[in-house]
């Protein structure tokens, strides 16, 4: 009596009971099967885990390039700003279920489409914080850089950048963590990602497919969140010696 | 400090310089002529509104002027780029402006680093820079949150001078600080100008602080127009109008004081003696200077008391009716200081000694206002 389908990488699968009979975990269908879980990890959970973050990689990784870009553009001139922001401000309203509905005429049931709609909802996030961060360099700073014959280009690279470092991080854990998030919704689209094996399990009532890959997606997102923290931290040793008298 | 870098100061020429800000009638610097001699601190001092800070910016270009020209030695600022310009010219600015994600070494290692110095002489530079402000080698690997304001400003300041400029232009670089700190950075400013001889232009609302630092002192009236410009004891014992007078202000007499030392005065040669000396030729010298005290001086020549006439009997002089000496003041005191120690104590003389404590005469509040009448 197999009543349960499951998404594999490979496409459906039947569960392997495993000759557990009426008492398997399965059958019983507890919150958590570890034996299941761990006999689908290789072949389930790991590479669903490494598509979400190679999803997320990509679509943060073009997100920050497109943003930080369009910033230090609109950083001089000030007139890009505004339209710019209206722009990924509409795109961050629109629901991700229909801006993958009005993509996939367009560029298919691929991954181009999935990345499309992620890296649309990082845009307002990290071109506001990088902004946000150039804009809070000190004017003082700023002046001293230029009496002391930087040019505006020195200025924005060695002054006004790495001194925006910190407000551009703190974007990028804010998108990082929207994407991980997002990326489970991609699953209706291209069949990757952690959001692929929650889909399967939707559709039946076997619960720790469901849960394994949910808490997955919260792992990941709890440790990239840590791990740019960490990166923070490192590459700006400035912002955390305080005067300690 | 031997360093063959090192490039003479040069003088620093406005030459009937107008600077107008767009949508404002009135020039913010109008028709400025001044000349900063090579090696000399030239404060610029005003109200609000004066163009002081202006005229200051014209100088590295932070600013363009409409008319006239600046030269710094025998060239044109216009005629380099601005950048370039800036590279030679030291900048120190109130808030100071340091680069909070650069290490004070980084900091002050900035404009070296762009033009191209290599590491080692660098690192050579930051080390001499932070000596001669004062602050100690492990401050290098600071950052500047780190440090106190008057520490960062020592910072900023060996920052603008890292390249052996031309010109400094500071802009109230001591305005922020308390009056403890600020006092102290002045006198090594000073110390430190000594030793660099730099052309500077030091802009200032605070007029003894103008006094105290300036080798020349420009008073700028609202409208960037240049009052006077001369020397402080000049500006403070004629200014040249009501404008002038009422700026520095009404006790520009004490002010001047400030600005002699005791050793500028030629000092009364009143009468001293060593104990055991005959008697009869110390009473002619009161005598002819009409006194009745007689300074007793001890071996090396240290006033070490005061005798009355009235105890000068005997063949030879004897300490034993010696009263202690009162008021005691420094050749290299000002005349404001010595003044006013005179002020406190009953006597109309006071004794003055070298810095070994030796005697060197005597002053009197009379000396102190001939030599003010004088000049």
């Amino acid at each position: 009596m197999n009543t349960f389908v499951f998404a594999d990488s490979g496409g459906v699968v039947i569960p392997n009971f495993g000759g557990g009979g009426e008492n398997s975990c399965v059958r019983r269908n507890p919150a958590f099967c570890w034996d299941w879980f761990s006999s689908h990890w290789g072949t389930v959970f790991r590479p669903a885990l490494f598509q979400h973050l190679t999803l997320t990689l990509i679509a943060v990784g073009i997100g920050m390039v497109i943003s930080i870009a369009f910033a230090l553009v609109a950083h001089r001139y000030r007139w890009i700003e505004p339209p710019f922001v209206a722009f990924s401000a509409f795109l961050y309203t629109i629901p991700s279920l229909a801006l993958f509905q009005l993509l996939v005429p367009i560029t298919g049931l691929s991954r181009l489409t999935v990345e499309i709609a992620l890296v649309s909802y990082t845009l307002l996030i990290l071109f506001r914080n990088t902004m946000t961060g150039l804009g809070e360099v000190p004017e003082e700073v700023r002046e001293a850089a230029r009496g002391m014959g930087l040019t505006p280009w020195q200025v924005l690279w060695k002054v006004e950048l790495p001194l925006a470092v910190p407000a551009i991080i703190a974007g990028m854990r804010i998108a990082t963590v929207t994407v991980i998030s997002l990326a489970t919704v991609a699953a209706i689209v291209v069949n990757e990602g952690l959001g692929a094996p929650i889909f399967a399990a939707l559709q039946t009532s076997f619960n720790t497919e469901f849960i394994a890959a949910g808490v997955l997606a919260i792992a990941l997102a709890l440790i990239a969140d840590g791990l740019l923290l960490g990166v923070q931290h490192l590459v700006t040793p400035w912002a955390r010696s305080r005067r300690t008298v | 400090m031997a360093d063959e870098q090192r490039q003479p100061a040069a003088e620093v020429v406005f030459e009937r310089v107008t600077k107008r800000y767009p949508g404002r009638s009135e020039p913010a610097v109008n028709e400025l002529s001044l000349t900063v001699p090579a090696g000399e601190i030239c404060m610029l001092v005003g109200p609000s509104g004066g163009g002081k800070t202006t005229a200051l910016k014209l100088v590295n270009r932070l600013i363009d002027f409409d008319e006239g020209d600046i030269r710094i030695g025998d060239q044109s600022v216009r005629s380099l780029d601005p950048v370039e310009l800036r590279r030679r010219i030291g900048y120190v600015i109130q808030q100071v402006g340091l680069f909070p994600h650069l290490t004070i070494a980084g900091n002050i290692g900035t404009v070296p680093r762009l033009l191209g110095w290599p590491k080692e002489r660098i690192a050579e530079r930051v080390s001499e820079l932070l000596e001669l402000v004062g602050l100690e080698a492990e401050y290098s690997g600071r950052y500047p949150a780190q440090l106190s304001g008057g520490q960062r400003q020592r910072v900023g300041l060996a920052r603008a001078m890292a390249a052996d400029p031309l010109v400094m232009l500071m802009d109230e670089p001591f305005g922020a600080l308390d009056p403890i700190t600020r006092d102290r950075l002045q006198n090594e400013f000073l110390r430190l100008h000594r030793q660099v001889r730099k052309t500077v232009l030091f802009v200032t609302h605070d007029i003894d602080e103008a006094i105290k630092m300036g080798d020349r002192i420009a008073i700028l009236r609202e409208g960037g127009v240049l009052a006077q410009y001369d020397t402080p004891d000049a500006i403070l014992a004629n200014p040249v109008d009501e404008f002038v007078a009422r700026f520095v202000g009404a006790d520009r007499g004490l002010k001047r004081l400030a600005l002699r030392r005791v050793s500028d005065l030629e000092l009364i040669a009143g009468p001293a003696a060593h104990p055991g000396d005959d008697a009869a030729p110390a009473l002619a010298a009161l005598d002819s200077f009409g006194f009745d005290t007689l300074v007793l001086l001890d071996d090396a020549g240290r006033p070490c008391g005061l005798l009355s006439r009235s105890a000068l009997n005997g063949g030879r002089i004897s300490a034993a009716g010696a009263r202690p000496v009162d008021s005691v003041v420094e050749e290299s005191a000002s005349l404001r200081d010595a003044l006013s120690t005179m002020l406190s104590q009953a006597g109309s003389h006071m004794t003055v000694v070298d810095g070994d404590g030796r005697y060197r005469g005597l002053v009197s509040a009379d000396l102190i206002s001939q030599e003010l009448a004088r000049t």
